[in-house]
């Protein structure tokens, strides 16, 4: 459905998105994770032409961003940051302004702004004016504006910057059913927020593509060596030291502080090609320490995004 | 051209949300009222010579401020992302603004055709002077708000785009009357180049292409300026 081809842009000399490729399916939810000056705005600008840009393609169901910019604006509704709407009209004089440049009228208008105003909970605010509404609020009108025309693709930047936590699971909620039948490209650097809403991640640092895939494909490229954690009672730790010492697989065995002394907590660091865990289960079960944790800790998508997004 | 119109519509309707609008129509009429009957009965003579003499001056400082919010202000909350990423191309955006801005300069005009209702009473008044006087006053306004829309295009900063605006059209009416310290040589360019002469001329009664085709030059050098900044950005 979206294909991006080599996508760069400069700023003066600043190179902000560097031959950035991806190809995106229908009625896929991707979300575009970065630290901030990533690169995620100004690939989402392009996306919905905006900006121009400084090389490469974007094709849009074979519509090209260079041949025909307005045909495309027609495919895509789009939420900018922070939802810049024009701050002097009230919430439906806005709205309608932009169901006449989607082409709706009469019936069909009327009919679409209902909806519309139902599914983003608006009722109630129709007849305020833009600038004396919540953050929340306003966030909730601009997807209303986004979704006017029905669009195949929607772009969203950053949507849940700046809400409350009921707020956010409000605008995530109706970001899964729309994403039920269309395509969704969100931006965010809120990594749960991802986790929760994405069926695909794509992380971008410095302008580049450094992951692709969803959460668990992530989770399982960067997988290393496995960390796992033992506590045991009624155990001394050069004991503990000995008996697991012959054990393959284990790299590195070291006493974690705890608060409680009657408990002995360990950290193993495991070989990536060989699971020690039986190995040490079988050791601990002949002696009469008692084990009361024993876990492989997983990697987190918030460690992976910071080793893959810190290594400079 | 429907996408324009959309546009046209409600920039128009923004103006009169905004208490600015009505600010503006309230000095512009004060002033141009006063200015006009300060020295009408002295004169003794029943024309609107006076008035439109000073529109230019009136337009110079009223137009710019009329102008500098149509793309200053989108772009400084950001709403010239939502504009341009709406199916609409830059010459809908350029055409509904700049029609805007000239249908509120003529709804400016529109209380001031009191004037010649109330001085016709005093005496003969040459209606045909009159409307000529208004269709230059209409002419020079539009290309006035070509060159706002312009200086509006350039910055996010209302206050500048006011100054700039002012400054330009200014130029274009004062160099008409600095025409007697300017070498001989430069004369017919230099009063070619002025707005005032040209509206002298239609204010008169006078309605001449050149005169026509001046205006309409500035109007879409102004327009093709602000679409070339549109570009760029």
């Amino acid at each position: 459905m979206i294909h991006v081809e080599n996508l760069t842009k400069f700023y003066d000399d600043f190179c902000a998105v560097d031959q950035i490729n991806l190809d995106i399916e229908k009625g896929e939810i991707i979300g575009l994770l970065g630290p901030n000056g990533a690169g995620k705005t100004t690939t989402l600008r392009m996306l919905t032409g905006y900006f121009s840009p400084s090389a490469g393609d974007i094709r849009i169901k074979d519509l090209s961003v260079h041949k025909d910019p307005l045909a495309i604006k027609h495919l895509i509704g789009y939420l900018p940051e922070s939802a810049p709407l024009y701050r002097g009209m009230l919430v439906y004089d806005y709205l309608d302004h932009v169901a006449r440049i989607r082409g709706l009228n009469g019936d069909a208008k009327e009919r679409r702004l209902r909806d519309l105003a139902k599914m983003c909970g608006l009722r109630g605010i129709m007849h305020k004016t833009i600038e004396t509404l919540s953050k929340g609020l306003k966030q909730r009108v601009g997807l209303a504006h986004a979704m006017m025309s029905d669009p195949e693709i929607l772009i969203l930047d950053e949507p849940t910057s700046g809400l409350d936590p009921n707020q956010i699971v409000e605008i995530r909620e109706i970001i899964r059913k729309i994403g039920e039948e269309k395509t969704v490209i969100l931006s965010t650097h809120i990594l749960s927020e991802a986790e929760a809403t994405c069926d695909r991640i794509v992380i971008i640092n410095k302008g580049r593509i450094i992951a692709d895939g969803s959460t668990e494909e992530i989770k399982a490229d960067n997988a290393q060596a496995g960390r796992i954690r033992m506590e045991l009672v009624q155990a001394d730790f050069d004991a503990v030291q000995s008996r697991l010492a012959d054990i393959r697989g284990i790299e590195n065995l070291e006493q974690a502080p705890g608060d409680d002394p009657s408990r002995l907590r360990i950290v193993i660091d495991a070989s990536p090609h060989l699971d020690p865990r039986a190995d040490i289960y079988a050791a601990v079960k002949e002696t009469d320490w008692v084990l009361i944790d024993f876990h492989q800790e997983s990697k987190t998508l918030e460690s992976i995004f910071r080793e893959l997004t810190q290594e400079n | 051209m429907h996408q324009a119109l959309l546009i046209f519509k409600k920039e128009f309707k923004d103006y009169f949300i905004s208490p600015i609008a009505y600010i503006v129509i309230a000095i512009f009429l004060f002033a141009v009222g006063v200015l006009f009957f300060i020295d009408f009965f002295a004169l003794g003579q029943v024309d609107l010579r006076r008035f439109f003499e000073r529109l230019p001056w009136m337009f110079a400082l009223v137009v710019p401020a009329i102008t500098m919010r149509l793309f200053s202000e989108e772009l400084n909350v950001g709403s010239y992302e939502i504009l341009l990423t709406l199916p609409v191309t830059f010459r809908d955006i350029i055409m509904g603004k700049f029609l805007a801005g000239v249908a509120f300069v003529a709804a400016i005009l529109v209380p001031t055709f009191s004037y010649p209702f109330c001085i016709s009473f005093l005496g003969d008044l040459d209606w045909g002077v009159v409307i000529g006087s208004y269709i230059g006053a209409l002419l020079l306004g539009a290309a006035y708000v070509a060159i706002g829309l312009f200086t509006s295009s350039l910055t996010r900063n209302q206050i500048i785009a006011l100054i700039l605006g002012m400054l330009i059209c200014l130029t274009l009416y004062v160099i008409g009357l600095l025409l007697f310290f300017i070498p001989e040589a430069i004369v017919p360019v230099v009063s070619f180049l002025s707005s005032g002469v040209h509206f002298n001329n239609i204010a008169k009664g006078i309605v001449d292409t050149r005169d026509l085709l001046y205006f309409i030059s500035i109007i879409f050098l102004g327009l093709y300026a602000t679409h070339l900044v549109m570009q760029e950005k």
